[in-house]
């Protein structure tokens, strides 16, 4: 803990706070590298008037952060917390080296710190008022932002107090609150964000505005990694309200007064396009090369045992092929960001997942230092994964420099679909031995699909995550890798590579128990000996869902377990098929993510994690032809809806563990637990998202 | 191009934009109301409902000359206090996640208590069917939904 310098209490005077009062610096423990890191990189206002503004590099998309992190700051704070404000200040080289939320890291990452910043600041205003009242620091105690002199029932207020609060030295080791006293952490807080979310005042990205502000949309080849050949606007020019029409090295940008008038322009304007040579790219051609190469041995990525031996000498051998297309991420708010670039400056208002990538570009983008490039982090309207990427802030940024004005830049819903970082397509090819007894012992699974996040020997981590790491004791594991990088470009999606391969391994592995005549949870529980975290949530959701009971008249049972983003998560769908057509009645799910912050926000958070699993699982499919997406908007990318929604039941594990993500932790297993029910109720397996009509039939 | 006069929210406006302009875009760039939102720009995400003569309409494939002499009630409109029964509900019931979709499911929830003072199950799924929400948060909806109808049911329709 220390006093930050004065010139960094620059973002105080952007978020209209005094400059006075206490103002705390602590650390944010992002990774081992970071925290090693001697800059302070997140702090602690508490101003006259009793607010405490928490100032933090994190970003509120719909997952609760803002909730979660002030209440564990007004934990140890001991203040109202409903006077706590979040802020998400410009970005900062004191701030970190990736600022940003993903991974589903915000409360793992700031539980310990917060806990620890809020004892601090409250052990140096409990020593202001000790000085004030001239008795010793044990002789005060604190509530409800306010310290009490124990002996006369005194009372000052941390607004009072803050001040001089201020003049002290923070203490380095700041006794922190036994959690047994916790009044606000592990409560069902109601969310700060919801009352500006009903009446329309919170602030989006969208919503930005700023005096003499322009509009853009940015015409971008339909084909990936195809470059403006030539264009003419001069019909754009001629639509009304169009002010100018600019080359961008994205594209070519018509901006004007308004949206509307930006996106008639774009709609007139003529582009010759050099395609590249992704345009003979298709769905089609990609599905051969996966086939083509599952002949031959990947990069390998686990080996346990001798998987082929075991095979080749297995009572009985299973073999299945498994794949999942490129899904988009549709986020409801569609990209935007608002730049104003000037001479020696640069201001960029956007709703983003990664201020520190933001920055970056901006950089690159204007020349101009770092410190010269200011973020203003919006609300998002929702992220997923596809605003950890700045693409469309460089757009921005770029068409401001061009035009010399600021410039809201804004993509239609069908440049989000077909100008997206996809999930990437993926097939996989498993072999299972079962012993004499039908007990699976050795298992093989062969990955293709396109590289991201970094080749390892060969191997994408992240797309060989969820088989490679399966939480099943296998005797004989073999997973290899093929990298096949089509043109398309791919990135994180909630959940990233558990969400196609969790899918693949929890829907083998029933395949498995099925052959074997074994029940599939017996079968899961046999192989988790070593893994007694994921054990319980097997047994609690078991427990819960009635499994090993009748299901109700025409409804069948499916089980999956994923261990991901430091959490433990377990799911039993319910689901029925009248006249063939699927219907998901109940999912109830268990989960350990650690010590929990907000049991409420868990709930929330397991029920949109399988509402998003559910859409790639029912209806999701981005594909290609040409180079290019062939889905363009909601009536071909469609969504779920209200009517498909099943009652999710959602189970915590009391667990005094550290805390584990909770945004991503449930949209692996809804595709296998619903695709394990279907095979009970039919005998029907699907190998393939989305579930298809004839796959039922 | 004639100036476009209607009510918005309970107030006489005039604007001077293309007549095909839709209504989202005016309320948004033109008259800086951006509690409205956009999301497909196709009458497919339900983000950009508002009332027209209170009826539930998509303001992104609404051209603003259809909107003339005509009264218009958006988010920022349906109560001066978050007093609305179904805001109240969706405080109680902490609907949103991001937030974004809330706007265009607060107004068709609205518009089916207007003409349902009791839904079921089945009328919300009819009503609410086409408004999407990426978080999903459709079963807090769903909850919100049944309590809204409650609230107003003791305190009388507003």
């Amino acid at each position: 803990m220390s006093l930050p310098n004065v010139s960094r209490r620059g973002f105080l005077r952007s978020s209209g706070i005094a400059a006075s009062g206490l103002f705390l610096g602590f650390h944010l423990t992002e990774t081992a590298a970071a925290a090693a890191a001697t800059k302070l990189n997140a702090f602690v206002h508490v101003g006259a008037d009793d607010v405490v503004t928490l100032f933090i590099h994190k970003a509120e998309m719909g997952q609760g952060t803002v909730t979660s992190l002030s209440a564990l700051l007004a934990e140890g704070l001991d203040c109202d917390w409903k006077k706590v404000r979040t802020e998400f200040p410009g970005v900062d080289r004191e701030f970190g080296p990736m600022q940003g939320v993903f991974g589903s890291q915000s409360v793992r990452t700031s539980y310990d710190s917060l806990r620890r910043a809020g004892a601090a600041a409250r052990e140096m205003l409990v020593k202001a008022a000790a000085d004030r009242w001239g008795v010793a620091p044990a002789a005060c105690r604190t509530e409800n932002s306010a310290v009490v002199n124990t002996a006369s029932n005194a009372r000052l207020t941390y607004g009072s107090l803050a001040e001089a609060a201020g003049k002290l030295t923070p203490p380095a080791n700041p006794t922190l609150k036994d959690p047994a006293k916790f009044q606000l952490v592990g409560k069902p807080l109601k969310r700060l964000d919801t009352p500006s979310k009903v009446d329309g005042t919170a602030q989006f990205g969208m919503d930005v505005s700023l005096p003499g502000m322009q509009y853009a949309v940015v015409a971008r080849c339909p084909v990936f990694g195809g470059k403006v050949k030539s264009f003419d606007a001069a019909k754009a020019k001629a639509v009304q309200g169009v002010k100018n029409v600019v080359q961008i090295s994205n594209g070519v940008a018509v901006i004007a007064d308004n949206t509307w008038n930006a996106m008639q322009g774009r709609r007139v304007l003529e582009v010759q396009w050099d395609e590249g040579p992704v345009a003979g790219m298709s769905t089609a051609v990609l599905t051969k090369i996966f086939l083509d190469r599952m002949q031959q041995p990947g990069a390998v990525a686990r080996k346990e045992g001798d998987a082929p031996g075991a095979l080749a000498a297995a009572a009985r051998k299973i073999e299945a092929d498994y794949e999942v297309p490129f899904l988009a991420h549709a986020p409801m708010e569609p990209l935007n960001c608002t730049a104003d670039v000037k001479p020696d400056s640069c201001h960029v208002w956007a709703s983003t997942q990664g201020q520190s990538a933001a920055r970056q570009i901006a950089v690159q983008v204007t020349g101009l230092k770092p410190e010269a490039v200011e973020i203003h982090t919006l609300y998002m309207g929702g992220g997923f994964g596809r605003r950890a990427a700045a693409d469309y802030v460089g757009e921005a940024v770029e068409v401001s420099k061009a035009a010399g004005v600021p410039i809201k830049l804004t993509w239609s819903r069908e440049d989000d679909l077909q100008q997206d970082l996809y999930r990437p397509a993926s097939h996989v090819r498993f072999a299972g031995a079962l012993d004499a007894e039908g007990w699976p012992h050795a298992l093989t699974g062969r990955i293709a699909c396109p590289p991201f996040g970094g080749l390892n020997n060969g191997v994408s981590r992240v797309g060989v995550e969820g088989v490679a790491d399966v939480p099943y004791a296998m005797p004989h594991l073999l997973v290899d890798y093929h990298a096949i990088d089509a043109g398309i470009p791919v990135s994180y999606w909630r959940s990233v590579g558990y969400s196609q391969n969790t899918f693949f391994a929890e829907s083998f592995l029933d395949e498995l128990a099925a052959a074997g005549g074994k029940d599939p949870v017996e079968v899961r529980r046999r192989l988790l000996g070593k893994s007694p975290r994921m054990l319980a949530v097997l047994e609690l959701v078991a427990e819960k869902s009635g499994w090993g009971k009748a299901a109700p008249a025409g409804r069948a049972r499916g089980v999956s377990l994923v261990n991901n983003i430091g959490s433990y998560t377990a799911q039993v769908a319910e689901v029925s098929l009248p006249k063939g057509k699927l219907k998901i009645h109940r999912v109830v799910c268990a989960v350990d993510c650690g010590r929990v912050v907000n049991p409420a926000i868990i709930e929330q958070q397991i029920q949109s994690g399988i509402a998003f699993g559910l859409a790639a699982a029912l209806k999701g499919g981005i594909t290609i032809d040409r180079g290019r997406v062939q889905q363009s908007n909601f009536h071909q990318y469609d969504v779920l809806r209200i009517d498909e929604m099943p009652v999710v039941e959602v189970h915590i594990v009391n667990s005094q563990n550290p805390s584990g993500g909770i945004g991503e932790a449930s949209t692996p297993g809804i595709a296998p637990a619903v695709c394990n029910a279907i095979f009970q109720a039919t005998g029907k397996r699907i190998r393939r998202l989305p579930i298809r009509p004839e796959d039922l039939a | 191009m004639a100036a476009v006069k209607f009510t918005l929210n309970g107030k006489a406006r005039s604007v001077d934009v293309p007549p095909a302009m839709p209504l989202l875009w005016v309320l948004r760039d033109t008259l800086g109301m951006t509690g409205t939102k956009f999301g497909c720009g196709m009458s497919l995400c339900g983000a950009c409902t508002v009332h027209i003569n209170g009826q539930p309409v998509r303001s992104c494939v609404t051209p603003i000359s259809t909107v003339a002499s005509k009264s218009v009630t958006t988010i920022e409109g349906l109560s001066p206090d978050r007093g609305n029964p179904i805001q109240q509900a969706w405080i109680a019931e902490d609907v949103p996640q991001c937030g974004y979709c809330q706007s265009g499911q607060i107004m068709t929830a609205a518009a089916l208590l207007a003409k349902t003072a009791n839904p079921t199950d089945a009328d919300i799924d009819e009503a609410m069917r086409n408004n999407i929400c990426r978080c999903g948060t459709y079963q807090s909806i769903r909850r919100a939904i049944h309590l809204a109808a409650e609230l107003r049911a003791k305190g009388g329709a507003r």
